[in-house]
């Protein structure tokens, strides 16, 4: 289904922000919004959860302090241990520093990578939405148009107090 | 339009800048032709890179013979430089990391550099280790993994297979936290190249890209939470690094006070060699408006702190060495002092505790010369600081009669010179091809509690009425 999307464009990170408040109070869909750096508020104002990434990294962390635990003592004491100056084979504290390092890596390499999966980046992959000043200067609200009685016109003068720069309709393109 | 006007603080960047210019400042150094200053300094760089590599050969085919190293002295330039380039390594991290929980906003023209720094800095260090194990070709049995001898597996309990993995992991995560903060700059970059060749590399290496706010929003977290890993990661790098020593016997290094003291002197030595970076980078790029003299300031007092504590640290191993009764203890710290290597020891403190104390003047610390040459002689200090530990200790040992001294043959010092060599190629070319300045985070902190800048905001535009091609 390709949907039609109503595109508008403001050159001020608290334009957008109030446009995008505006629109959601009076009831349109906001797809997304485009800016060239991360603005603040901008979740509250599009209606967005809390996202759980944390829960992810909270846990790739534990199970890489587990599991690296559980390697050394395995191969301290089962595999093949090796007494070194009468020192016990399962000594936990000794293993600590390595847990601790390992557990960094697991959870920091898998947010990383759950991050890239999540929001489907990948290396060469081109970019969703093309408008080459949103990385630059400019902030775009996206609505789609989903309402029978979806009216153009009206959206450009709900916006015009937000100095609205540019105002475009686009057809979303299946992928 | 809402705008809240603060006159209490200096705006973090200069000039009224634009969101587009920001990004014209920034990127359009990468788009120019480059500089005949750039090629000299990239020509010598890689010359003494060369002059290192070569001496590395020289090693690895001779021995490690060949280094000044005898029965007594088991290890000197080697280890000196690699907790030294660790060391400046650390305050990229505190700068991009700690600096960004604490809510610094001025770190955001210096982190991105810094990181790159960082990484490099790890890398220089890592050589250090690999060759010094004489056969590095068989360094790969530093990981644990299934093997035919038995399985026979690494010492966990062994500080040196800690620092490998502290090493490891530190420079994976401070390689990770770089490239994603660079994703955003790199669609940057993308979106405004005009050669095909730049459309494709830029494109490849941005991920696709595209602002999207619900990107955007789980991106901060992932960063949050990445500087809330790499901040206790390096904290424990540099502990861990002091651990090489700490557990073992040799009296000088058999201290408690070693973690604080090298990540406080890690710290201290980084943020000189980010202070030198800065102020050539800010000169050469005309980036002065965005690395201003208040964050030059700012980095200078964090000197001044480090150095106490690093000051501290030598006073109250002085102390603790007294007190604690051990004759052998007393010896090795009289012997650091007053002993053949005690013109290094006052080197050290002159350097390092002696000369920061300059940065107290205000004058001194907004005068880029000053600056400059003062961080010079911090990293010199902070060199030495590891020479003196690990040359004190070690020349002088329980047994009169294995006494010996240190002296560096020439490959020592070409090896050093081509870490320094490997460093500065690897910076250049960060700075040639890559943005020096984290974009998006200036750009975030440029209109922060200020007015838009007059100019930015353009005259509305005419709408356009009919539906635009499909993007």
């Amino acid at each position: 289904m390709s949907r039609r999307l109503l595109v508008s464009t403001f050159a001020h990170e608290q334009d957008l922000l109030d446009a995008t408040n505006t629109a959601r109070e009076k009831g349109y869909t906001i797809l997304d919004s485009f800016t060239p750096f991360a603005v603040h508020g901008l979740d509250k104002a599009m209606g967005m959860r809390p996202t759980r990434l944390a829960w992810v990294t909270f846990f790739l962390g534990i199970s890489g302090a587990i599991a690296k635990l559980w390697f050394q003592i395995w191969t301290s004491a089962t595999s093949w241990p090796v007494n070194v100056g009468g020192k016990p084979l399962k000594s936990v504290p000794a293993f600590v520093p390595v847990t601790f390092e390992v557990m960094v890596l697991f959870a920091g390499v898998g947010s990383v990578l759950f991050f890239l999966f999540r929001r489907k980046l990948w290396p060469g992959k081109k970019p969703r939405f093309v408008y080459e000043r949103t990385t630059n200067d400019r902030f775009v609200l996206v609505l789609v148009e989903d309402r029978a009685d979806f009216d153009v016109s009206e959206v450009r003068q709900l916006f015009a107090p937000f100095h609205l720069v540019n105002l475009e309709e686009r057809m979303e393109q299946e992928s | 339009m809402a705008e809240i006007l603060s006159t209490l603080r200096p705006p973090l960047v200069l000039g009224n800048k634009s969101y587009a210019d920001i990004t014209d400042d920034v990127c359009s150094a990468l788009e120019r032709k480059s500089s005949t200053g750039w090629w000299t300094s990239f020509i010598i760089a890689v010359g003494v890179l060369i002059l290192g590599a070569i001496s590395v050969g020289y090693q690895l085919v001779t021995g490690v013979g060949v280094w000044g190293l005898n029965n007594t002295v088991g290890w000197a330039f080697d280890i000196t430089n690699f907790v030294f380039w660790i060391g400046i390594g650390h305050a990229g991290t505190l700068i991009s990391a700690i600096l960004f929980l604490f809510r610094q906003r001025w770190r955001t023209s210096i982190n991105r550099s810094a990181e790159a720094m960082t990484l490099f800095a790890v890398i220089c260090a890592g050589i250090f280790p690999i060759i010094h194990t004489g056969r590095p070709w068989f360094a790969y049995w530093f990981i644990p993994y299934p093997n035919f001898r038995g399985p026979l597996w690494v010492n966990f309990r062994s500080p040196l297979v800690w620092d490998m993995f502290a090493i490891g992991c530190y420079l994976t995560i401070s390689a990770l936290f770089w490239y994603v903060g660079l994703l955003p700059d790199l669609a940057t970059i993308r979106d405004r190249a005009k050669t095909m060749w730049r459309k494709k590399i830029f494109g490849f290496f941005s991920f696709g890209w595209d602002g999207s706010n619900r990107t955007w929003q789980r991106y901060e977290k992932l960063y949050l939470l990445l500087a809330g890993l790499a901040t206790p990661l390096v904290v424990s790098v540099h502990t861990i690094v002091s651990w090489d020593f700490a557990t073992s016997i040799i009296p000088g290094w058999h201290t408690t006070i070693f973690p604080p003291y090298f990540v406080a002197g890690a710290v201290f030595s980084g943020f000189a060699m980010v202070l030198m970076l800065m102020l050539i980078v800010r000169k050469v790029m005309n980036l002065e408006d965005y690395i201003t003299l208040h964050h030059i300031e700012n980095m200078t007092k964090v000197i001044i702190a480090t150095s106490g504590m690093v000051g501290l640290a030598y006073i109250t191993e002085l102390f603790v060495a007294y007190y604690s009764g051990n004759p052998y203890e007393r010896f090795a710290f009289i012997n650091r002092a007053l002993g053949p290597y005690g013109w290094a020891y006052w080197l050290m403190v002159t350097c390092n505790v002696v000369v920061p104390q300059f940065f107290w003047w205000k004058k001194i610390r907004r005068h880029v010369g000053m600056v400059f040459i003062l961080s010079i002689f911090i990293n010199v200090g902070m060199w030495f600081e590891r020479f003196v530990i690990i040359m004190t200790s070690l020349t002088r040992d329980f047994l009169p009669g294995s006494w010996s001294g240190f002296t560096p043959t020439i490959l020592d010092i070409t090896t050093l010179l081509g870490s320094f060599g490997l460093f500065f190629t690897l910076f250049l070319l960060f700075a040639r091809f890559l943005p020096m300045i984290a974009i998006g985070e200036v750009k975030g902190v440029a209109g922060v509690k200020r007015a838009t800048p007059p100019g930015a905001v353009e005259k509305r535009k005419e709408v356009a009425h009919e539906p635009a091609p499909v993007g």
